[in-house]
Formats: structure tokens, C-alpha cells, sequence
């Protein structure tokens, strides 16, 4: 048996340790550690609670705007208010736009070099890569092979200077790398086509929010951005890109997870990756303008025990927070705790004396969500798994048009692949249905122009907001007195995934995932790396949410 | 009011031309080749040549440097970059995958060879960590290191740990910076604390200036726009020296006021004001001063330079600006959707220039006045409050 640090875990956002221990070839245990704290909760108290929403946005960079759209709601929820439908419209707008953006960068540029190898791309034949990519779309984007050959030089003249920036020292090579060269070509060249379709959803986001990362449009009660909405010149610069996205979408990056995940279909079939196959939505995009929000294009679920012939509705009293593993300390920590209640003072326990983790101690600065004492699985997948099962026609029609064309079962998405896979669809299933928003914004301006309604700050109210982030579900929840911050949680997809066990000693969502992975070389983690890309982590979110001190507050359950 | 810190001496080009002769013998072969990039994204010469003058205008260089604008653009896709993620959020690093203008900023950007970069970066683990001890070993005293997010100062640094061995931000950094040729710092975390400063700060989060006790570039913003850096880099290729600083910020890029360039000024000036959120003011393009616009009391160029691929900027989506780059905007400036005038006592540890709030506030007559005052007073206090503010903070060789 051997312990095995893997520090950093590049190509995410945030500070991530994963500890591994290796049986030979195969990881019998794992712990998933967040190395960074920030205590932006204990900021926020005493603040005016329409500045939270720009000051949780700086959560994260890369989920941009998930948290700024989730503390409006959080604030307009405690305040009863619900703001016009143009300006739900445009936070749909912004929050799909985003999501189809986020998930473009994740493949291509986070993720796909763990199914990608960059070296072996040089041996392709530009002709026959040209071939494989008609057979996976009708009308594959930027892949004739004249250009596939300018690619290829790029990258060989780049590989013979020898200084590799960021490339050296990759697992280039490896046997788990099993794509052909012709393959990786492709998908290298989408790699860098990437890079410039993504800044379209960047110009959506600043058309709409001013400027990304980072948007500022959002208020309480409505957007800002009436002058941009009336103006007909925007409105089609916002249609066109949406439009182009959509397309990058349908004819680059469907097709290359459909290629790679016809090479990797095996990995899939094994379950390798799979985890608990618990499942957690909160559902998100609201399409009516009642308060509660009846009416989502995303919809709210729980899936147990990867059976998705049931979907429970998903009770938000029935969150609870842990922290018997994590460097906070709770009067009795055999207990969880709701996050509107949880406070936690700071236990830093340090590493060991060899720094290791004390994985039978405490040894993250995530607390452990549980959903009715379970760990749960929050993110693409489990979006489109919980649609899939409530039977929403386009996910359906997405899910099984792919299983038919990889002639997989179900069973195959409930894996690292799977959620590869999930991703990619949900992408599409988000760009298809982009398009329609805007034609809605348009009427829905014409017939009531209002983008803000006016309201009074009490000096008491709760509230809590939920959305889905592109890594899953999102929420927080706000308590105002005095016409202040009192209290501020927020509950993370990565916090979901990525923390620690519970007092039980259950596995985390990762740490359970890579129970059972098999590296071809124990010193080269790429498999672990795959396992846990695929979930996308983002660990500034999930961290500096943890409130450091303070007194214990109680806040209504909402 | 700062003044304008014009560069102590203009550099001359044969120094400049010798300098650059140099770098690129230095780092021949490395990298990318920027012709080759700039022809495979289809970007003419002619456009390149256009941006050349664009970035010497905005370096406050005299057009004769246009040639050697355009060397030490090709230069900058071969020197060595590490680049830190330290207390962050990565927006700075999304903003450079997304934000220039006009577009070549952001391909040199990209393409500026990341020998260690965690967000980009094949390998994780060891074989990371062994990416960045070749370059900090190989490249000692040539690298150029960016640094991303405030360094936590309390409990002894470990708020964060990086690496195999457990190493806290504040080492790590420590260590990579001594070998810099320069250090950069990268938006409003390093280059003033960001959120996780804001009272009561509780890691002790510190700009890299103060957690290290060095000098930095700061380029502030939250997140910076790309053109600063970008602008920067080039400044120091082509003199080894920093640019003139205004509170250690490039004065080329920091030292106009949002107010003073907003395409809106006219409304301030003819007393026209959104009063409220989407009223009819807003579906007119009036001033935002009333709705908490901080543009009077930030220096950044926005306005001009203007956001993803100059798609818009935040006054343009009809929300003021937020001050993000200036020192302690989220206490300083809080709440951040009301005049400062009206804000003085929203929160109970402010700091820094609560003074100045107090002061603009018994000026408060009618709007106009306000936010005239506002300039006045907000710079007198910044004047007081940080010396150095309005000097050059030194062209130390670089």
C-alpha cells in the first residue's frame, strides 16, 4: 500500500489536494482536501444586503455570475418581491449563456487533455482526420484537412522548440491515453478553435452585463440594462452570438465527446468513476413570474441509488452540514447541521508531521453537505439525469439519440464518461433553447417595457435563493435585521462533491468516485485527474463560504 | 488628482533596439512564434501594424517606437511567465483568455509561454511542481511572475497551502518572487487585498506588496482588463525598467478618472440622473451618479479601452462603476449602489477615508455639487491618506 499526494490539481479553479492509497495499481481509499480559506461570509455581516450579490459574485471567476444570479433571488426572496419578466428573462440570458460558455472551456480547455494526447496528435494523417470527423457530424466545424495539416505543423513546430510551457511535463504517452492520432488532432484543433468561440459567450455577458468576468447588470429588483434591451442593434449582436455558440456546440464539441466517447465506452460500461450514484437537483431558469418560481426549465429532483425509474422533489430542510472531517468544530459533531442555522469556528488541525492529511481526522476547509443524511452527486449530470427521469422531451430525445448512436445502455452515463458525456448535452439542450429566450425578451419589451419594480427595504426578512451553477446546485440564503446583513450561507455544487466525509465516515462524491480507479503508471495520475475534472471541481466556491466565527444564529427553516 | 508621471527620461532607441537584440538571442526558439500565430488566426499585418500604433500612443511612446513595439510583441510570446494562483477567484486568468482589445492583446496574452500556470497547465502534482522549479532554476532573475489573489498573513500563512509538500501561499510566493525579474500584480486581490480583505479581514489577507515587503506592478481591477498587462509587459521589455506609477499602478493605463472619460458626463453636467433603477433616465443613457456611480473617485481606463473585445463596459449596461480599481472599495465605497454621500455610515468598521464620506457628505446641496465635491475631497483624502500617491514610485530597474 502507498499514500500518494496529488498537489496541485491543475486545471480547476481553486486549491485542490486529492491523497490516494494505491494497492499496486489501484486506489483503495482517497481524500479530497480544499487548501485555501477566504471567510467571505463573515464579510458580508453588517453590509447593506443589496451589495452581496456583487461581493458573493467574487466567489468565483469561472462560475462568473452564478452567485450574483443566486443572491439577487436570495435578497428578493427575503424582500417578497419578484422582479419583471423581462429582467427574469435576461438572467435566464445571462445564466444559459454563461453555462453553455463555462462548459465549452471545461472540455476543451480543462478537461480534454485528460482524454487527449497532445503528442500523439503529431503522428496523425490530416486526411483521414478529416474522414473521422464526418463521421461523427454532417457538417463538422473548421476540420478540413488543409487546415487540420496547418494545425498539426503549428503544433510540431511547437513541440520541437522543446519549451513546452504549459504542455511540459504532461502524462503525454501514457497508456490510458487511447484515442488515435487522428483523433487527438481533431480535438486539439477544436482545443484552440475553442479559445475564440468562447469569448462570443464573454460579449454576450458584457452586451447584457457590462463586462465578464464579473457582470454588472444584476440589481434587487431587476437589471440595469433597459438602454442595450431597446436597442435593436444589441439585441441582434446578443442573437447572433448565441446563434454561433450553438453551432460550436452542435458541430465541434457533440461530436468530439461523441468520438471520444466511442473510444472510452468500455471505461463507461465499467462504472469506472461512478461514485455513490446519488443525484441532486435544485432545478433552475425560471419561466413563470410567480414568487416561488412554479415553473423551471431546469426542474428540481433526487435521484437514490442510480434508480431512475423514481424522482423524489427535492426539500430543502432536509440539507444538512458536517464537519467531523473538516477544520471547523461544531459542539457535537455527530450531528449535522441546516445551513441556516450551521456556524462554525475555525479548528485547523494542520497536516501530519510527514504532510500528509490526517484522513482520520480532520483535513479540509469543505464542510460535508449530506441530503437527508446522504452524500449527493450535484452537477450536469445530475441535471440531466433528474430531467431524463421527469421525462422533459428534449432531454430525453438528447440522452437517447446518444445512447443509441455510442449502442450503450443507460447504465454507461453513470460514470466518469457519463458525466463527460451529461455535460455535453446539457450544453446543447441549454444553446437550443438560448435562441427562444431572446424572441420572448423582444415581445415581452414590447408589451411591458418595466425592467426594475420598486420596493422598500424592511428592517427584518429571511430569504434564500437556488439556481444551478454550470458545476451544479447552488444556493444561499440571507437573514437581513436592522436593514443589515445579519447572516449570510451559501451551499456550493463543489462543497456537494468535493467535501470531506461525514460523521459516519462516509465517503465524499470524489473520494467515492476514485474507489477502484486503476493507473497504468502509479506515477503518473492521469486517471485520477479524468475522475476528477469530470466533475469540474471549483474550489474557491466551495471554501471560503464556511462561516469563521460568530455566534450561533438561528434563521426560520425556509 | 494625480498628476500625469511622465516616464523620468524617454528611452532612446538605440538602447531600446540593443535591449532587444539581447532578449531575443536570450530566447530564441522558445515559445510561440508570433507571426505564426498571428497568421494562423487570420490577423493581416496590417492590423497588427494598427494595434502597434495603438499600444505605442497608449505607452506614451513617440511613433518612431512602432518598430520596436512591434519586436518586443514577438519577444513576449518567448519570455518565461509563472504565474500564481494565490487567495483568488480566477477571473483575473478568465479575463485574460477573454478581455483585450483589439484582439492581438489577448492572442499575446495567450499565448505568453505559461511555463507555469495552474489553470492551463498539463500536469498536476509532482510533475507540476517540477514545471515550476525548472523555470524559477533555469530562468533566475529572467522570469516574469504574475501573481493572482492576496497572500493570507494570519495563522502563520496556512489559509493556503499549495503543492506536494504542503507549502503555505506565503513561502511559495516568497520563493517564486525572489527569482523574478519583475513581479506583477494581477487585479484588485494582489494588488490591494480584494473581498477577502474587507473588514474584519479574517485570514489577514495582504496585497503581495505588503505580505512580501517588495515593490509590485499593480495592475487592479476586479478582474484587471488585459490591455493593462498586456501594455506592461511590453513597457518592460522595451526598457527593463517599470513603468511610471501612480499608487504603484501604470500611470499610462490609471491615471484618468472613469468620471472624466464617461460617455455619459454630458448628463452630469446638464443635472440629468437615473433616479431610479429602469426609470425613464435609464432608458436614456442618463448620468448614474444617484444610483451609486463611483466613477468620479476611480482611475482606470474602462471607458476607453472598454470590455470583451469592446463589447461593453459596466456604465454602458446602465450600472455605475464600483471603484473596483481603487484600494478598499468594498468598505471605502460600500454600499455600492448609493452615492458615497449617502453611504456614510452603512457599515460600522469602515476605513481609510470615512473622513472624506463625512466631508462630501455636508456638501450635499444638490447632485451636482456632490459629486463635483466628491473628486475634490475623495482626492484630497487619498492624497492625505497615502503618500507616494501622486509621486512616481521609482523606475527601479527591472
Amino acid at each position: 500500500m502507498a499514500r500518494k499526494i496529488i498537489d496541485p490539481i491543475t486545471r480547476i479553479e481553486g486549491h485542490l489536494r486529492i491523497e490516494v492509497e494505491l494497492d499496486g495499481n489501484r486506489v483503495v481509499d482517497a481524500w479530497s482536501s480544499g487548501m485555501m480559506f477566504r471567510g467571505i461570509e463573515t464579510i458580508l455581516r453588517d453590509r447593506d444586503p443589496r451589495d452581496a450579490p456583487l461581493m458573493t459574485q467574487r466567489i468565483c471567476g469561472v462560475c462568473t455570475h452564478v452567485h450574483y444570479d443566486a443572491s439577487i433571488w436570495a435578497v428578493e426572496n427575503a424582500l417578497g418581491i419578484t422582479p419583471p419578466p423581462a429582467a427574469r428573462i435576461v438572467r435566464n440570458l445571462i445564466l444559459g449563456t454563461q453555462l453553455v460558455q463555462d462548459h465549452i472551456i471545461h472540455f476543451y480547455h480543462l478537461h480534454g487533455l485528460d482524454w487527449v494526447d497532445i503528442v500523439s496528435a503529431l503522428g496523425a494523417d490530416p486526411k483521414k482526420a478529416q474522414d473521422l470527423a464526418h463521421r461523427f457530424a454532417d457538417d463538422p466545424w473548421n476540420a478540413d484537412a488543409k487546415h487540420l495539416e496547418a494545425v498539426k505543423n503549428r503544433l510540431a513546430a511547437f513541440a520541437k522548440s522543446g519549451q513546452l510551457g504549459p504542455f511540459a511535463n504532461g502524462y503525454w504517452g501514457n497508456p490510458s491515453y487511447k484515442l488515435p492520432p487522428e483523433a487527438n488532432l481533431l480535438i486539439a484543433s477544436h482545443y484552440l478553435d475553442a479559445l475564440d468561440v468562447q469569448r462570443l459567450g464573454g460579449q454576450v455577458l458584457a452586451i447584457l452585463g457590462g463586462k465578464e468576468p464579473h457582470t454588472q447588470t444584476l440589481v434587487v429588483g431587476g437589471v440595469t440594462c433597459v438602454e442595450d434591451l431597446l436597442n435593436p442593434k444589441r439585441i441582434g449582436d446578443v442573437l447572433f452570438r448565441i446563434r454561433k455558440l450553438g453551432e460550436f456546440v452542435r458541430r465541434a464539441y457533440i461530436p468530439d465527446v461523441l468520438l471520444a466517447g466511442s473510444v472510452y465506452a468500455a471505461e463507461g460500461l465499467q462504472g469506472i468513476g461512478a461514485g455513490h450514484g446519488n443525484y441532486l437537483a435544485y432545478g433552475a431558469y425560471p419561466l413563470s413570474d410567480d414568487l416561488d418560481r412554479g415553473k423551471l426549465f431546469m426542474p428540481q429532483g433526487v435521484i437514490l441509488g442510480k434508480d431512475l425509474g423514481r424522482v423524489y422533489d427535492f426539500d430543502p430542510t432536509k440539507v444538512s452540514e458536517y464537519v467531523t472531517h473538516s477544520w471547523y468544530t461544531y459542539g457535537d459533531e455527530s450531528q449535522g447541521i441546516h445551513p441556516s442555522k450551521g456556524v462554525t469556528q475555525v479548528n485547523y488541525t494542520d497536516l501530519d508531521a510527514d504532510g500528509y492529511v490526517r484522513g482520520d481526522g480532520k483535513y479540509s476547509w469543505l464542510k460535508a453537505p449530506r441530503y437527508d443524511g446522504q452524500p449527493m452527486e450535484v452537477g450536469p449530470l445530475a441535471r440531466v439525469l433528474v430531467a431524463y427521469a421527469r421525462g422533459v422531451p428534449e432531454v430525453r430525445a438528447l440522452v437517447d439519440g446518444t445512447l443509441k448512436r455510442l449502442g450503450a445502455p443507460a447504465t454507461v452515463l453513470f460514470s466518469t464518461l457519463g458525466r463527460t458525456a451529461g455535460r455535453a448535452l446539457e450544453t446543447q439542450w441549454v444553446a437550443d433553447a438560448l435562441p427562444g429566450w431572446v424572441e420572448e425578451l423582444v415581445r415581452v419589451m414590447k408589451v411591458d417595457g418595466r425592467t426594475f419594480v420598486p420596493y422598500t427595504l424592511p428592517d427584518e426578512a429571511v430569504g434564500f435563493g437556488l439556481t444551478e451553477a454550470p458545476r451544479g446546485a447552488l444556493g444561499h440564503w440571507v437573514e437581513v435585521r436592522g436593514g443589515r446583513i445579519a447572516n449570510y450561507q451559501c451551499v456550493v455544487p463543489t462543497t456537494w462533491n468535493a467535501g470531506p466525509r461525514d460523521a459516519k465516515g462516509v465517503r465524499g462524491p470524489y473520494e467515492q468516485s476514485l474507489v477502484g480507479v486503476e493507473l497504468a503508471d502509479p506515477e503518473q495520475p492521469l486517471e485520477i485527474l479524468r475522475t476528477i475534472h469530470s466533475f469540474d471541481p471549483c474550489i474557491a466556491c466551495a471554501v471560503h463560504l464556511l462561516r469563521h466565527d460568530g455566534p450561533s444564529r438561528t434563521v426560520r427553516v425556509l | 488628482m494625480p498628476k500625469c508621471p511622465h516616464p523620468r527620461r524617454a528611452p532612446s532607441p538605440p538602447d531600446v533596439e540593443r535591449r532587444l537584440d539581447g532578449l531575443e538571442a536570450r530566447f530564441q526558439g522558445r515559445g510561440h512564434d508570433l507571426e505564426e500565430l498571428l497568421a494562423s488566426r487570420g490577423i493581416s499585418r496590417r492590423s497588427f501594424l494598427k494595434w502597434t500604433s495603438m499600444m505605442t500612443a497608449a505607452l506614451w511612446l513617440p511613433p518612431s517606437f512602432e518598430r520596436s513595439v512591434a519586436r518586443a510583441a514577438a519577444v513576449a510570446t518567448r519570455v518565461p511567465v509563472v504565474w500564481l494562483h494565490l487567495q483568488e477567484c480566477t477571473g483575473c486568468t478568465e479575463s485574460a483568455l477573454r478581455t483585450a482589445y483589439p484582439g492581438i492583446s489577448e492572442l499575446i496574452l495567450e499565448y505568453l509561454s505559461f511555463d507555469y500556470h495552474e489553470t492551463i497547465m498539463a500536469p498536476a502534482g509532482e510533475a507540476a511542481e517540477k514545471s515550476l522549479e525548472d523555470t524559477v532554476e533555469s530562468h533566475r532573475g529572467a522570469y516574469l511572475c504574475v501573481m493572482e489573489g492576496s497572500i493570507p498573513t494570519a495563522m502563520d500563512g496556512k489559509f493556503l497551502r499549495l503543492g506536494p509538500k504542503g507549502e503555505t501561499g506565503l513561502s511559495l510566493a516568497r520563493r517564486v518572487a525572489a527569482g523574478a525579474k519583475v513581479v506583477i500584480a494581477i487585479g484588485h486581490c494582489a494588488s490591494y487585498g480584494g473581498p477577502q480583505a474587507a473588514a474584519p479581514n479574517p485570514t489577514g489577507a495582504k496585497p503581495v506588496h505588503e505580505a512580501l515587503g517588495i515593490q509590485t506592478i499593480r495592475i487592479p481591477g476586479c478582474p484587471y482588463n488585459a490591455v493593462n498587462l498586456v501594455g506592461t509587459v511590453l513597457h518592460l521589455l522595451l526598457t527593463g525598467e517599470v513603468p511610471a506609477l501612480v499608487d504603484g499602478r501604470p500611470a499610462w493605463a490609471y491615471s484618468k478618472r472613469i468620471h472624466d472619460t464617461c460617455p455619459r458626463r454630458a448628463h452630469f453636467d446638464a443635472g440629468e440622473f437615473v433616479e431610479q433603477w429602469g426609470d425613464e433616465g435609464a432608458r436614456k443613457g442618463f448620468c448614474l451618479y444617484k444610483v451609486g456611480c463611483k466613477g468620479p473617485y476611480t482611475w482606470n481606463n474602462c471607458n476607453e479601452m472598454q470590455w470583451n473585445q469592446a463589447a461593453s463596459f459596466p456604465i454602458r449596461a446602465g450600472h455605475g462603476c464600483i471603484g473596483c480599481s481603487e484600494d478598499a472599495f468594498w468598505d471605502d465605497m460600500a454600499p455600492l449602489e448609493k452615492p458615497l454621500a449617502e453611504g456614510a455610515v452603512a457599515i460600522p468598521f469602515l476605513k481609510g477615508v470615512e473622513g472624506s464620506v463625512d466631508t462630501v457628505g455636508w456638501t450635499l446641496i444638490g447632485a451636482t455639487a456632490v459629486g463635483i465635491a466628491g473628486h475634490a475631497v475623495y482626492s484630497a483624502a487619498r492624497k492625505g491618506s497615502k503618500p507616494g500617491h501622486d509621486g512616481e514610485e521609482g523606475n527601479h530597474g527591472a
